[in-house]
């Protein structure tokens, strides 16, 4: 056993309302430049929909996450020479329209026309040609609350197994909203693809990086990630991806989506893992073995046995301790109420999703509604089972039946309590748990205060760095050092920087 | 060879004019070369050390597919072929090839060889251009140095291929063997190697020229991404990298 500790997280996808909030505070901190106009290390899509890029999810087209052969592991884009053998041109690499044409629009026209018959119009401009766009006709969310056809729509890769006709008619259709972001896997795919090695997995917490200046724009990460959360700079030649907030982070502070994220779906905690047995978990033979798998190498916080084990392996006591209060460890482990988004990609992804709750269904409604215990049959609700367990458990509707009825119960339970006073421990019994717990997960995930989303330690720089050799250091910055390579004229070729390329400057 | 220019003790009168063709032939071949290297390997040190940022292979897939896919790989296999080629061909000493093959036999097999290769570069590159100076996204998003070195790497190729009807019409290796020699004379620093290459037929002049150029300019450019061909990736053990800061500090 070799203990590591991990800032996972948890979404509540019950509580989203798709404000994109989380996307646009993301993009205005990380990717607000030029090169990374179309890239979104937050976004939100609107399911069912083919996402950002167009189909991610279908890895037959992309050849993302990875496979098993004769009990090997390996990625989907091949072994290393394979892999290699791709180099020059990268078949499995989506073009920029598959995320879309980033634009802008000709603002100052609005101001500037002249006297005219018909009202000055701001047109849209490609940001990266400059030219005039006749038509946008993709963006990073342009299917927002079903927008556009069905039948495009319904290409939706999680409907495999589901009848999906019946769900183009008004009376059916079913919508929830899904925010996404890089997944800081414990078996990374981008990190296998990377051949120059820049990408590393941090022990200390978990979070995937890219060394921006051993990466070498090889660009198989873009490929190698299922999730499609690495993002290729068309103007540095660097691959980038969502940071974690990682500087937020160790100064114990919750990452900047999480942070600003008005429905508090968010929660930010520690959890510990055997980095022994990643590959053994990865490598489940069955897609529906793989959520368990990655249960069962998480590590209870409060076994003696682990704690001493993990003093050993150096997590910081401070660590062990928010282990202990973690809110992901509850959802994930205790209340079973949240799971990885696709573990069919054998990724191990460490940002879990909690299933919506989604209204009775009209076909349910017009004729009777089944009861089980007072509660409506999860099977008539109106997202169809099958399709969010295609999303969250390889396609086992078990466990996400359960949490569907545990978070009916909690609403029971509390309605119960509060509206009439009685305490019914009778329906935490029915779905496997007790009165107190349900409470506990009515404190986390309905009143959900900061401090029970966000319990975060701080990193412990003192241990890896002399910070007293830091005095008058430039931090982060995009060159070589302080300097930057800010001259006017660059030998090697550095993008000039501080030159707008907006349409205002071209005209 | 002409007089020896050394001051002779009766003063400059004495010394004996350089016949300006002469001057330039000892410029081009016999130290134009030492430029063009100290450049290239002091120039790739200090970008690397001071610029890694910059250091990168440029791709711009993402913007365009199209064209990229045969382009790229044709031109990527064709000029690797060839710099294989041209790194054996020209630094194998002939007394260690004439073991297994004549001097004549290998030219021949470097002219055939070299052809096919050559005319596969030849096509990546023109599907390269192509795409980079009429595709309004690869237009725009490139560099003065992106747009320069395409050109110059195909301006040497055509020249290299020019020079094969010149090779054909001497077959007896001769100047195969002044080429090696010149550029193995490079190395071993001797003296005098501008030589072996003076008064050859132009195309072979001017390859030679736009090579130690392409070696001057590889600093500077996107080039520089073949020194991280990423060889160490195949035995790098297993697959996932991981970093620790902890360690790090222990290690210093």
């Amino acid at each position: 056993m070799k203990v590591r500790a991990q800032i996972g997280k948890v979404l509540n996808l019950d509580k989203c309302i798709g404000c994109h909030t989380c996307s646009v505070t993301c993009k205005n901190v990380w990717t607000s430049r030029e090169g990374m106009e179309y890239a979104w290390f937050n976004n939100v899509e609107t399911k069912p929909g083919i996402g950002y890029p167009k189909d991610w999810e279908n890895q037959k087209r992309w050849n993302g996450g990875w496979d098993v052969k004769g009990g090997r592991l390996k990625p989907r884009m091949g072994g290393k020479w394979r892999l290699l053998s791709k180099i020059f041109a990268n078949p499995d690499l989506p073009e920029i329209d598959d995320y879309y044409e980033p634009f802008t629009f000709d603002y100052a026209h609005l101001q500037q026309s002249k006297e005219a018959q018909s009202f000055p119009t701001a047109r849209p401009r490609s940001l990266i040609t400059g030219q005039r766009m006749e038509k946008i006709n993709w963006g990073p969310n342009w299917e927002e609350i079903l927008g556009g056809e069905f039948s495009k729509r319904s290409e939706d890769y999680n409907f495999g197994g589901v009848q999906k006709e019946i769900y183009g008619q008004f009376e059916n259709t079913f919508m929830m909203y899904l925010p996404r972001l890089c997944e800081h896997c414990l078996n990374p795919t981008c990190v296998a693809a990377c051949p120059s090695g820049s990408i590393y997995k941090r022990e200390e917490d978990g979070i995937v990086l890219i060394d921006q200046d051993k990466c070498r724009g090889w660009r198989m990460c873009v490929s190698g990630c299922p999730y499609k959360k690495i993002y290729y700079n068309w103007k540095t030649g660097k691959s980038e991806k969502c940071i974690f907030c990682y500087p937020r982070i160790e100064a114990g502070q919750p990452t900047v989506c999480s942070e600003t994220c008005v429905g508090r779906i968010r929660y930010l905690g520690v959890m510990l893992y055997d980095a022994d047995r990643i590959e053994e978990a990865a490598s489940a033979e069955n897609f529906e073995d793989l959520y368990q798998a990655q249960l069962d190498i998480f590590l209870d916080p409060n076994d003696p046995a682990v704690i001493a084990q993990a003093r050993k392996d150096g997590v910081p006591e401070a660590w062990l301790e928010a282990a202990r209060h973690s809110p992901v460890w509850k959802m994930a482990m205790e209340w079973k109420v949240a799971f990885p988004l696709h573990p069919e990609y054998r990724t191990l992804p460490m940002v879990w999703y909690v299933p919506p709750l989604s209204p009775i269904s009209a076909a349910a409604n017009s004729g009777q509604i089944s009861v089980n215990n007072n509660m409506p049959d999860i099977r008539s609700l109106r997202i169809p089972l099958k399709y969010l367990a295609n999303l969250l458990t390889a396609g086992d509707e078990e466990p996400v039946a359960l949490c569907l009825e545990r978070m009916l119960a909690m609403r029971g339970y509390m309605r119960s309590k509060t509206v009439e006073g009685v305490v019914d421990e009778g329906i935490a019994r029915a779905v496997g748990l007790t009165g107190a717990q349900i409470e506990d997960m009515y404190h986390v995930m309905a009143i959900a205060n900061y401090e029970d989303r966000f319990v975060i330690p701080t990193g412990h720089r003192e241990d890896a760095e002399d910070m007293y050799d830091e005095r008058g250091s430039c931090g982060f910055s995009f060159g070589n050092g302080c300097s930057g390579g800010e001259t006017k004229t660059n030998l090697f070729g550095a993008p000039p920087r501080k030159k707008l390329q907006t349409p205002t400057e071209v005209f | 060879m002409s007089a020896p220019i050394v001051p002779t003790s009766a003063g400059h009168e004495a010394l004996p004019s350089i016949p300006i063709d002469l001057w330039v032939n000892t410029f081009l071949f016999g130290i134009l070369p030492y430029i063009a290297l100290a450049v290239m390997v002091v120039g790739s040190i200090i970008r690397y050390d001071r610029e890694p940022y910059t250091w990168r292979t440029g791709s711009s897939q993402l913007l365009r597919r199209r064209q990229l896919m045969w382009g790229s790989v044709l031109f990527h296999v064709g000029i690797l072929f060839l710099f294989m080629g041209h790194f054996v061909g020209l630094l194998t000493p002939h007394s260690v090839y004439q073991h297994f093959i004549s001097a004549e036999a290998k030219q021949m097999v470097a002219i055939v060889a070299g052809s096919i290769a050559g005319l596969i570069c030849f096509v990546g590159l023109v599907l390269l251009m192509h795409r980079r100076f009429f595709d309004a996204r690869i237009r725009q998003t490139s560099t003065f140095s992106d747009n320069a070195i395409l050109i110059i790497l195909f301006v040497q190729l055509l020249l290299g291929l020019l020079t094969v009807p010149f090779s054909l019409a001497h077959s007896d290796a001769e100047v195969m063997l002044r080429l090696s020699a010149w550029a193995q004379g490079i190395f071993t620093f001797k003296p005098g190697i501008a030589n072996y290459v003076a008064g050859l037929d132009w195309p072979y002049q001017a390859h030679l020229v736009m090579g130690m150029l392409i070696f001057l300019l590889f600093p500077f450019t996107r080039l520089v991404h073949m020194l991280s061909a990423p060889i160490r990736y195949v035995w790098r053990p297993g697959y996932q990298v991981v970093r620790s800061r902890k360690l790090g500090a222990q290690n210093g």
